[in-house]
């Protein structure tokens, strides 16, 4: 763990002065004089209250530092300063900071890789917190549901579980991880790691404005941290660190077109992006295409939910890799199958591409974009680096 | 447009003032309302009536509902009527019955000037609208053009609120005094509006940008005073109203930046230094620095007589009645009441401006003014700190308090930008060169071309740092109705 940490800033020369968010400041954590407005870092918790009223936007500023900027320091500013440099070994690795830990950095950093270079946030995407919480103080959460959501009969449980954050703000985007580590100590004493797991539901709760969020969890045969969570039951309270990631988030640009492509509780940010669009977009969007495997329909989370989306929001391929009297099919083949639409969609640079599930998919996506770029006499290395390079492609596998 | 006559006032009117089970004032705000529309839609242009404009509407008052974005045509621009929400136990916060419970009725004895106060605040409301209604035409960008209409249909809002407090708390007389604020007129020969500078017309975007920093912020001051109020349902619609305020001087102060800024840059790639050769200036297509400091003591001039006198009873009346306290009140540490206290107040004595000590409840426009100049003078180092940034040898200020007034102490006086008091006839000479002439209007005039392709901006303005509810920079503010 190391000493860094984010802080809420605003920026001067964009700022008018208002005041509007020192009125909606709940704890007064916002003061002024004559020159700046500017936020104590020893009272903010980042309720984010004031960043709706913002007229300006000058209010939507972080910087990550070892120590904070004082208010002294706040109120002579002219200008913002730059974000400074830290060294990998800092925890925050240059580029985009995904979580303030080395820990939960290197776990980041690993399943983003399958993108073939450092990961960017789409330009229009919120701007997100990192490690507001962590293992020294976590936030605690209460279990306000637990369900199960492959069939009776299905090869794997894979659970929806909801956490009711109370009145602790737990400020966290679609495709943001929460760290959960199971209570009680390993072998030699030391506490059990924490485990990450993509937050599943949208930014504003599982319903308009309810502070909660809910969690993909597949158990996993022997695994401590899954079992752990699978098993837990309403009134159960958890502890959590984070939220975590800072680049494999949504377009807020309701024009922007997302390609999604995953495997089983890769489903989770997937959901969560869905949920968000269909809120956040009226009129017309820049449209949404899933492609979603699994072995069976009764072992594809969310699989009724799903099928009750509009075709309008969101294009829909579910595909099967056991389903008897049925060839196996990957996502990899229904993309070839979409190819034309897939071709388009690589071709303009409104298109969102996201890679979410095994590392074992990974390989076959990436050559069904080989062909289908090459088909269109695009070249594919070239098209996703440019698209990574500008946000726009991104993988998380595990 | 007539489904909009037939508002359904429980779902169209977003309140929380509990509109739908009050029937009297539902009635009252229903006869009111088509005369309202009228008045919105004889203003604007046929073709924005019709258009997109991604506009923030205001449908509850917590920090989520009242920033939500959406594309509206301004016609059915939800007008709600919101209070901030009543805080537990509220006192008087000042005046000679400071401490005791805050009126949630109108105290039959301030009930005069209370109306008053209202009126006139629900005056400046509609009047800026009129004042505004050729700009549309020759928007800059449709960036602001939708900052435009924002202003437009928030300043309807604040109409809609100073009405709802007249017909809900003052009977008959408050319902007249609702339809006079639709009967008078910006500039009107016979029903002008109530205040000079609100019939003084806003011909070209720089003065809008002017009007909405200096002349918004004096509205942002009345009503920051009036929130500072013992009559609750005052206080509460004030603090409202100023969460949208806000959003007025932001256009204001980086509209005013960003004409500088697109100035000082394009001296800077012709390389010219010296920011008085105006023709050179002027024939890059931007507006010399020389001239825009013009229009700066036009605007501020204007809006320092809105104060009123600097010693005032009416004023003292206020507050000494409760109704209307001092610029952040509740911050202030002292007695509340004024009882003893002093204030420096300028006067003329011998053809010299001096200061002397007056009972401080008698200053109490003075003191505002105080609080606006120095407020006003925030944004003016902002602009300056970018001129220099730049490099342009130039810096902006705000002209005497005394320079080009007609209230006041200086309202009979020839005082020039330095704070000089000179001769008429000297005055009179140098008029042009410290306010606009006819000749920098038409100058501006001739710049005012319409630009309305998404992400294009004229060329006399720099485009915005960042963009409404961070919208990339090409977004479609507005989606024109070319019908």
């Amino acid at each position: 763990m190391t000493a860094l940490v984010k802080q809420h800033l605003i920026d001067p020369e964009i700022c008018i002065r208002c005041h509007t968010c020192e009125e909606a400041c709940p704890i007064d954590a916002i003061t002024h004089d004559d020159n700046n407005v500017v936020v104590d870092a020893s009272i903010c918790d980042f309720c984010m209250a004031c960043i709706a009223p913002c007229p300006t936007g000058s209010i939507d500023n972080w910087r990550i530092v070892k120590t904070p900027y004082s208010l002294e320091e706040q109120l002579s500013w002219m200008e913002l300063p730059e974000q400074e440099e830290f060294e990998a070994g800092d925890g925050a690795g240059g580029g985009a900071i995904e979580a303030l830990d080395d820990e939960v950095a290197a776990l980041l950093a690993e399943a983003h890789k399958g993108a073939g270079g450092a990961a960017k946030a789409p330009a229009s995407a919120a701007k997100p917190t990192v490690n507001l919480f962590t293992a020294a103080s976590p936030a605690v959460a209460t279990v306000q549901g637990n369900y199960r959501l492959t069939g009776d009969n299905a090869d794997s449980d894979v659970r929806h579980i909801i956490l009711d954050l109370g009145t602790t703000s737990f400020p966290v985007l679609e495709g943001q991880s929460v760290g959960i580590a199971p209570p009680g100590t390993d072998e030699n004493g030391r506490p059990h790691r924490m485990r990450l797991y993509s937050v599943s539901s949208p930014r504003d709760g599982e319903r308009p404005n309810t502070n909660n969020l809910s969690l993909t969890v597949k158990r996993e045969p022997h695994g401590l941290a899954s079992n752990y969570v699978c098993d837990l039951k309403r009134g159960d309270q958890v502890k959590l660190t984070g939220p975590f990631g800072s680049t494999f988030l949504m377009p807020n640009d309701a024009r922007a077109a997302i390609l999604m492509i995953c495997t089983g509780t890769g489903s989770a940010p997937f959901r969560g992006f869905t949920m968000r669009r269909q809120r956040a977009a009226s009129g017309e969007t820049g449209g949404m295409m899933l492609v979603f495997g699994a072995r069976r329909p009764d072992s594809l989370p969310y699989f009724g939910p799903l099928k009750k989306v509009p075709d309008a929001l969101l294009d829909k391929h579910l595909v099967f890799s056991r389903v008897e009297g049925t060839p196996r099919e990957y996502v990899q083949d229904r993309m070839r199958v979409e190819k034309d639409k897939i071709a388009t969609m690589l071709a303009s640079d409104t298109t969102h591409v996201y890679v979410c599930g095994l590392k074992a998919m990974e390989a076959g996506v990436e050559e069904a974009f080989a062909d289908i770029a090459r088909g269109a006499g695009l070249d594919w290395k070239a098209v996703r680096d440019t698209m990574r390079d500008t946000g726009r492609y991104h993988v998380e596998t595990y | 447009m007539s489904e909009l006559i037939n508002v359904s006032y429980d779902t169209m009117i977003p309140n929380n003032v509990g509109l739908s089970s009050d029937r009297r004032v539902l009635k009252a705000l229903e006869k009111w309302h088509p005369g309202y529309i009228n008045w919105w839609n004889d203003l604007i242009p046929q073709k924005f009536q019709e258009s997109l404009v991604y506009l923030r509407t205001a449908i509850s008052v917590d920090p989520k509902g009242w920033a939500k974005f959406d594309y509206v045509k301004m016609p059915e621009y939800r007008w709600g009527i919101l209070l901030a929400p009543q805080v537990e136990d509220r006192r008087i916060p000042c005046g000679e019955q400071y401490g005791e419970p805050a009126w949630q009725e109108v105290p039959g004895e301030h009930r005069a000037m209370l109306r008053r106060l209202i009126v006139i605040q629900g005056d400046t409301e509609p009047a800026s609208v009129e004042q505004q209604r050729h700009l549309g035409k020759t928007a800059p960008s449709l960036y602001d053009m939708r900052n435009l209409f924002q202003v437009n249909v928030e300043e309807g809002r604040h109409l809609w609120a100073m009405v709802y407090l007249l017909q809900k708390y003052f009977g008959a007389d408050g319902r007249e005094e609702a339809d006079e604020l639709l009967r008078r007129s910006s500039g009107s020969e016979e029903a002008p509006r109530m205040l000079g500078a609100f019939n003084e017309a806003t011909p070209d975007w720089l003065s809008f940008f002017m009007f909405t920093y200096f002349t918004d912020r004096d509205g942002k001051m009345q009503l920051e005073s009036l929130a500072q109020s013992g009559f609750d349902p005052l206080s509460r619609t004030c603090r409202f109203m100023l969460t949208e305020e806000a959003h007025h001087m932001f256009v204001g102060e980086t509209g005013v930046g960003r004409v500088i800024q697109r100035t000082c840059e394009a001296m800077k790639e012709a390389g010219i230094e010296d920011p008085y050769d105006i023709q050179a200036v002027r024939a890059l297509g931007v507006i010399d620095l020389p001239t825009i400091q013009k229009k700066l003591n036009l605007h501020y001039t204007l809006s320092l007589d809105l104060f009123g006198s600097e010693v005032s009873t009416n004023a003292a009346n206020a507050f000494a009645a409760g109704i209307k306290g001092r610029y952040q009140e509740t911050k202030i540490d002292d007695d509340h009441q004024l009882k003893d206290a002093t204030y420096p107040v300028v006067q003329l004595v011998d053809g010299k401006v001096v200061t002397a000590d007056l009972p401080a409840l008698s200053a109490i426009n003075m003191r505002l003014r105080d609080d606006y100049i120095r407020d006003s003078q925030g944004g003016v180092n902002r602009w300056n700190a970018m001129i220099a940034k730049i490099g342009i040898p130039f810096e902006m200020k705000l002209p005497h308090p005394g320079f080009h007034r007609q209230i006041g102490v200086f309202g009979q006086a020839n005082i020039t930008p330095d704070g000089e008091i000179v001769s008429k006839e000297e005055w009179d000479k140098k008029r042009d060169e410290w306010l606009p002439s006819k000749a920098d209007g038409d100058y501006i005039a001739s710049l005012m071309v319409p630009v309305w392709e998404p992400g294009k901006f004229a060329g006399w303005i720099a485009p915005p740092r960042v963009g409404i509810d961070n919208k990339p920079g090409d977004f479609e503010y507005v989606q024109l109705h070319m019908a």
